[in-house]
């Protein structure tokens, strides 16, 4: 046995002495060659391209060459997998698209989807108006909601780790399939909700342009708590960032929990909002599930519509197809792009006047 | 005399008063604390804030794992609603059995994490790059990163097919890796930003001293940025690694050969749990939805989806005491 770790020690030693020795030698003379040759020389100040291009080396392209070695592989990713189906999506916008068999039929139609989507289409503009007010009241509620659970959980809290696990769950549920089971099972209705007196007087009193929304929000109270998890742990790790000793300073120069919150916490996980809102957009309007009892499929019409105008049965004259569905999928995401513009927009706003 | 009675009267009512005073004092200090948030009425509301909100959360697991033990009579009978007559592995062993769910765990395992590691790596990179360093373009190719992530994927889904099956992609397991790798994979974006805006929280000052010090840029990356975006990384790998394992939309569609193979021969082929289980399922008892033939399937189903989330909290609750721990290591920068 000891023969043996001898054995492996004395290999190690000599690839150490071959790595410090021929191989480091090796490498500085590629290094040479690559950057001393015909159409590559580097000087202290100057990159020479074929012995007469001159670049100067500046710190800002320095910096600015480096910049793009970091982000190069999402570059080359966005290259190849990312630029075709989103630009075809959008060229597809401007053809009336029907399948013929196993072959796409395309004739060219100009901008006439757009003029469709708005001018004859019934439906689309109505639930698009819908969708916005319900995502304009549910995003700010669920932030609110998961900065608050992720403040308690990061505290000293009897089992934390069972807590955390139980917050885990929303994750875990709401990205998989179990979410369509349990819909189907109706386990993820609170009955109860709407009978609350709450919303008949809220009705009564402001008026139905305000009271179908909150309505709406009573309604999916449930939903936004199942669809807060990922932030609530974006939340948690961003906490775990503040350095403790900050709320020491403040707590000795006399500062309350309330002044801590608003003073530290807030403003140093403010980058985080942004990202948590951009998220919970997109995840709210994107999400939709295909059951047929289940409560939540009237949670995001726009998308049943989209989905049902690209996959469904063909509908009378052009409202129908890849062609239309996919200028309503590119309506949708420069009305969510606007809703994300709006909120981020806010939030900076208030960064500013601390 | 009568003065003394009264001055007695007098005193005593002073004590009296002083003496609930401080008792009133005490209990002010017991219910509210010294900053309210280590009184006995914030830590009631916390907890019942605590409770509720997990009952909430539970509820469907209850249900799942209560439901999962319930023989067929059970779930007929109407005097059966949460506790089955017996604890019945029946449903268990079926799936366990069925799917030889060792094997196929491990083999989830590795789907999930391969993409979820390359997409952690790649994605602290170009956080890293976006976050750190200025260079032209910089806000379209932000915009262009968001676009991806915006765009509603029910759209881009077909043409994503195609390319993937003229890059000759479908049916295996690269469908998934190489674009994690070049950070496009699920959510990828969404990993980018949570990267960018950790990174842009660690003051410039540290980078300056390590580069003055003479240390690369990738030095700087290796020794100083990472090490700081632990919760990060964390964060970043659990997420991926969840939406991975239980990605079934995609992996439907793109390991569609992969299926068929682990159809045949039961345990190979690398494919995400739940839809191996419901593979199972669907080939064991294929009952039309709503019959009451499925509604007694469902005992099964419920195990199967016990057995694909247990494995997850399990791995969850042993990697959230790291966010406790990377405090320590962050602590020292005195931002």
């Amino acid at each position: 046995m000891k023969g043996f770790i001898d054995k492996i020690k004395a290999l190690l030693h000599k690839v150490k002495r071959f790595y410090e020795g021929p191989f480091l030698r090796f490498v500085d003379k590629v290094k040479y060659r690559l950057t001393h040759n015909f159409i590559l020389n580097t000087t202290f100040t100057h990159l020479v391209l074929f012995r007469f291009i001159r670049i100067k080396i500046t710190n800002k392209r320095r910096e600015s060459t480096v910049g793009y070695m970091f982000i190069m592989l999402w570059i080359i990713g966005f290259l190849i997998f990312a630029l075709y189906p989103v630009f075809y999506t959008l060229y597809l916008t401007f053809f009336n698209v029907s399948l013929d068999g196993g072959d796409l039929n395309m004739t060219f139609v100009g901008i006439a989807n757009y003029q469709a989507a708005f001018l004859r289409d019934t439906q689309f503009t109505g639930l698009l108006i819908e969708y916005t007010l319900q995502i304009l009241l549910n995003v700010p509620v669920t932030i609110v909601f998961a900065l608050i659970v992720a403040l308690i959980i990061n505290q000293n809290i009897r089992g934390r780790g069972a807590w955390r696990t139980i917050f885990f769950l929303p994750v875990i549920i709401a990205s998989g399939p179990f979410m369509e089971v349990l819909v189907r099972q109706g386990v993820t209705t609170l009955p109860s909700i709407s009978e609350f007196t709450v919303i008949d007087l809220i009705i009564d009193n402001v008026g139905n342009v305000l009271a179908n929304p909150i309505q709406l929000l009573f309604e999916q109270i449930l939903f936004i708590l199942w669809f807060s998890g990922i932030q609530i742990l974006i939340f948690l790790a961003g906490l775990q960032k503040i350095d403790k000793s900050v709320y020491e300073a403040a707590m000795i120069d006399g500062a309350g929990p309330w002044e801590s919150f608003w003073k530290i916490t807030l403003p140093s996980i403010m980058p985080l909002i942004t990202i948590t809102i951009i998220y919970t957009v997109v995840t709210m309007s994107v999400f939709s599930i295909t059951s047929e009892t289940g409560d939540f499929t009237n949670f995001n019409e726009v998308i049943e519509y989209i989905r049902g105008v690209l996959f469904g049965p063909p509908r009378p004259s052009l409202m129908t197809g890849f062609g239309y569905g996919s200028a309503l999928a590119w309506i949708f995401f420069l009305v969510m792009s606007l809703i994300i513009l709006f909120f981020v927009g806010i939030t900076s706003i208030r960064r500013k006047v601390r | 005399m009568g003065m003394m009675t009264k001055f007695k009267a007098y005193v005593s009512k002073q004590e009296t008063s002083e003496f609930t005073d401080k008792a009133k004092s005490k209990l002010r200090f017991h219910l509210m604390g010294r900053k309210f948030t280590d009184g006995l009425i914030y830590k009631v509301f916390l907890y019942v804030l605590l409770i509720s909100l997990s009952y909430i959360y539970l509820y469907p697991m209850l249900f799942m794992v209560a439901n999962s033990f319930m023989t067929s009579s059970d779930i007929i009978s109407a005097s059966v609603r949460w506790i089955p007559s017996a604890l019945n592995w029946e449903n268990y062993r079926i799936v366990w059995q069925g799917v030889n769910y060792p094997r196929a765990l491990w083999n989830a395992f590795v789907l999930a994490a391969m993409p979820a590691v390359a997409a952690t790596v790649s994605s602290a990179f170009i956080g890293y790059g976006f976050a750190k360093y200025n260079f032209p373009f910089k806000r379209t190719l932000m915009v262009l990163l968001l676009v991806t992530f915006i765009i509603p994927p029910q759209i881009t889904m077909w043409p994503t097919f195609r390319m993937f099956a003229n890059y000759q992609l479908l049916g295996t397991v690269r469908a998934f890796i190489y674009p994690a790798i070049l950070g496009q994979g699920l959510n990828g974006a969404i990993y980018i930003l949570i990267f960018y805006s950790f990174f842009k929280m660690i003051p410039k000052v540290l980078e300056e001293s390590a580069q003055l010090d003479g240390a690369t840029p990738l030095q700087v990356f290796m020794k100083i940025a990472i090490p700081l975006a632990v919760p990060a990384i964390i964060i970043v790998f659990l997420f991926s690694f969840v939406w991975y394992y239980n990605e079934t939309l995609l992996s439907g569609i793109y390991l569609a050969d992969q299926w068929v193979i682990a159809a045949e021969t039961p345990g190979a082929g690398y494919l995400p749990l739940p839809l191996r289980i419901s593979q199972y399922i669907n080939a064991v008892d294929n009952f039309p939805v709503g019959s009451p033939a499925y509604e007694l399937s469902q005992a099964i189903r419920l195990a199967g989806n016990v057995l694909t989330i247990l494995p997850l909290l399990i791995l969850y609750f042993f990697t959230q005491r790291y966010f406790v721990e990377s405090i320590d290591k962050t602590g020292i920068t005195g931002e």
